[in-house]
């Protein structure tokens, strides 16, 4: 009888759960391996990924900044470069990287959740990791944080090669320029988390025309902040927007040469942004995924 | 005595008090005071119509809904107040498909175990060995939209206990399978308990509960109606056959019940909506004779139901399964 129950046991051995591990290593172990998973489904999709990233950028600078300025005439027909009054293409890099900070933000986290929440609920599955429900959510922000800075990165070449006219810029602090890349990286992943837990799966569409767009162009991307004084009223309102602070950051941090706002002020909104968004967030992202 | 202690010891599942009530413009009280033990090495069944509150029961079993009120111990963790070590000790395949999409087969279960701590080769070992025992390994690149109904439900069983969970739990597992996968699913989830995993699941299908389950509970309107195992739940009906008689006359069903009552092989009888119910032995003869007696109140339709846990629940709500 002995010897029938101790075979058992070293039979039964390799099928007895795996010793519970301390807590933060398995949070942290669990959170790896969802980060891990992301980036092999991103490399697998890679070249879809940088043509997304590239295209607007690309298409903006080509258009305003290389098409417009070979045209007799073409600063008549801009009067956006007008308006700003310096070299547009400058205005333009900072802003073009915020926008597609911004983008990769929806695009990795609103997206996704949406499809998730919606018909497959494969966000049930992701939930049954064993960390803390709101660490899924903040993995989604952070993950989409570094599709954000890959985006930025892509836009730099881009917003510096394309012109036709010179681009001034110049890094007065790497400290600062990757802070604020961070900032508004992260920041950019709450707003689609929020997005995408507090829409509609079927009207996550309708957000990109009420939303997106509106944030964009009321972003300070086209044009610096300072440059609104001639309208104190929009100047004042679009100080809700967080878009304005990550491109008046990165105009502060790339192109110093352009009026900016005060560093302490972009750093201090940004985060404020970043708890505000990520706090409503993962609030909604509860809120959907437990009954 | 030490026989007692020890069986409770191997509860591994307990839920105690449960309720959970959906707040709104329309109150639903989901699940009304649940309570069940399983034991450990168990396939236990919670048979029921659809919203008679057994995927609720799983939900909050599976940390993916909060109970209003009551317990539940998934090997001795809270569910509500440590929710990441219960899942360690779960696993789940809910109704519907949620395979990750954007990853393959083996991906699938590869990222599943890194999420559960495994180191990669501990995660690749794994994954083989799980391919291998499913019959997946020829699809493991093959992606989930391109897998049938039947193959995506057995790539998610092998998924749930990738980590090596103690509790399996199956919501409706053969809800949208065809007959083939169906027995298909049955025969993977009975190799289950060779590994010594519980497995609780959830059904409409009495043939299911029947053929699977070592006990079943059967639950209707957020309560536990009778919990035993199969065979005890069909022999306490007390009848072999039920017999379902539609009449268009029903002012003499009293009656009738009567004279039916007074037959050999007839045990009782119950009036239905639409007619009579006769809950009988297996008696040579029978038949005819039910017929014969209820033709003048006009006879419509005969129903014969062969003793199920159908007639278990019909005896125990007056309903069938099915309604």
């Amino acid at each position: 009888m002995q010897t029938l129950e101790s075979e058992i046991e070293v039979t039964q051995q390799p099928e007895l759960p795996r010793a519970a591990p301390g807590r933060a290593l398995q949070y942290s172990r669990a959170f790896a391996g969802l980060f891990l998973r992301d980036l092999h489904v991103l490399r697998r999709e890679i070249w879809p990924f940088l043509i997304r990233v590239c295209m607007n950028p690309l298409l903006f600078l080509f258009v305003f900044t290389y098409i417009m300025p070979h045209m007799s005439g073409g600063a008549a027909m801009n009067p956006t470069a007008a308006m700003a009054g310096v070299n547009f293409s400058t205005v333009l890099l900072p802003g073009l990287m915020a926008v597609a900070i911004m983008f990769s933000g929806i695009a990795a986290v609103a997206l996704p959740l949406a499809q998730e929440f919606g018909i497959t609920r494969e966000i049930d599955d992701r939930v049954m990791c064993p960390l803390p429900v709101a660490a899924v959510a903040i993995e989604k922000v952070c993950f989409s944080a570094v599709q954000s800075m890959v985006a930025a990165a892509v836009v730099f070449p881009l917003a510096y090669y394309v012109p036709a006219t010179p681009v001034y810029a110049h890094v007065r602090s790497w400290p600062f320029l990757i802070l604020v890349l961070a900032l508004a990286s992260l920041t950019s992943g709450a707003l689609g988390l929020v997005i995408g837990t507090s829409v509609k799966p079927q009207q996550i569409g309708l957000i990109f025309g009420v939303v997106v767009m509106p944030i964009t162009f009321l972003g300070c991307v086209y044009y610096p902040w300072a440059k609104l004084n001639t309208m104190p009223w929009l100047q004042h309102l679009v100080l809700i927007n967080p878009i304005v602070y990550m491109s008046e950051g990165l105009r502060a941090a790339l192109t110093p040469t352009l009026p900016h706002m005060h560093l302490a002020l972009i750093l201090t909104m940004l985060i404020f942004f970043l708890v505000l968004l990520t706090t409503v967030g993962i609030r909604g992202f509860l809120r959907r995924v437990i009954g | 005595m030490g026989n007692g202690a020890s069986r409770d010891l191997a509860v591994i599942v307990q839920v105690q008090g449960l309720r959970k009530v959906y707040e709104g413009k329309q109150r639903v009280i989901a699940v009304d005071g649940i309570d069940l033990g399983v034991r450990e090495g168990e396939l236990y069944g919670l048979l029921g119509p659809n919203g008679a509150g057994k995927t609720t029961t799983i939900s909050i079993c599976t940390t993916r809904a909060l109970p209003t009120a009551g317990k539940v111990r998934i090997a001795g963790v809270d569910v509500v107040a440590s929710p990441s070590a219960a899942r360690r000790c779960m696993g789940i395949v809910p109704q519907y498909n949620t395979l990750d999409r954007a990853c393959t087969i083996y991906e699938n279960i590869h990222f599943h175990c890194l999420y559960f701590g495994f180191s990669r080769a501990e995660a690749r070992q794994r994954t083989s060995q799980l391919l291998e025992q499913f019959h997946l390994s020829e699809r493991a690149d093959a992606y989930p939209a391109q897998l049938s109904g039947g193959l995506a439900q057995r790539v998610q069983i092998a998924r749930a206990i990738a980590h090596r969970p103690k509790v399996l739990f199956l919501d409706e597992p053969s809800a949208g399978l065809d007959p083939q996968s169906r027995i298909a699913m049955w025969e993977a989830v009975s190799r289950l308990r060779e590994e010594g995993i519980t497995v609780v699941l959830t059904t409409h299908y009495m043939e299911e509960a029947d053929e699977l389950c070592d006990r079943v509970a059967i639950i209707d309107h957020g309560k536990i109606l009778v919990e035993d195992t199969p065979a005890a739940l069909k022999s306490s009906v007390g009848a072999q056959k039920v017999y379902a008689l539609d009449l268009s006359n029903r002012d003499g069903t009293a009656a009738l019940t009567e004279q039916l009552k007074q037959m050999q092989g007839v045990r009782s009888v119950e009036s239905m909506p639409g007619g009579v119910r006769v809950f009988a032995d297996n008696a040579d003869g029978l038949l005819p004779e039910i017929v014969e007696a209820s033709s003048p109140y006009g006879l419509r339709d005969l129903t014969i139901t062969e003793s199920s846990l159908e007639t278990v629940f019909i005896r125990l709500t007056g309903r069938d399964l099915r309604e």
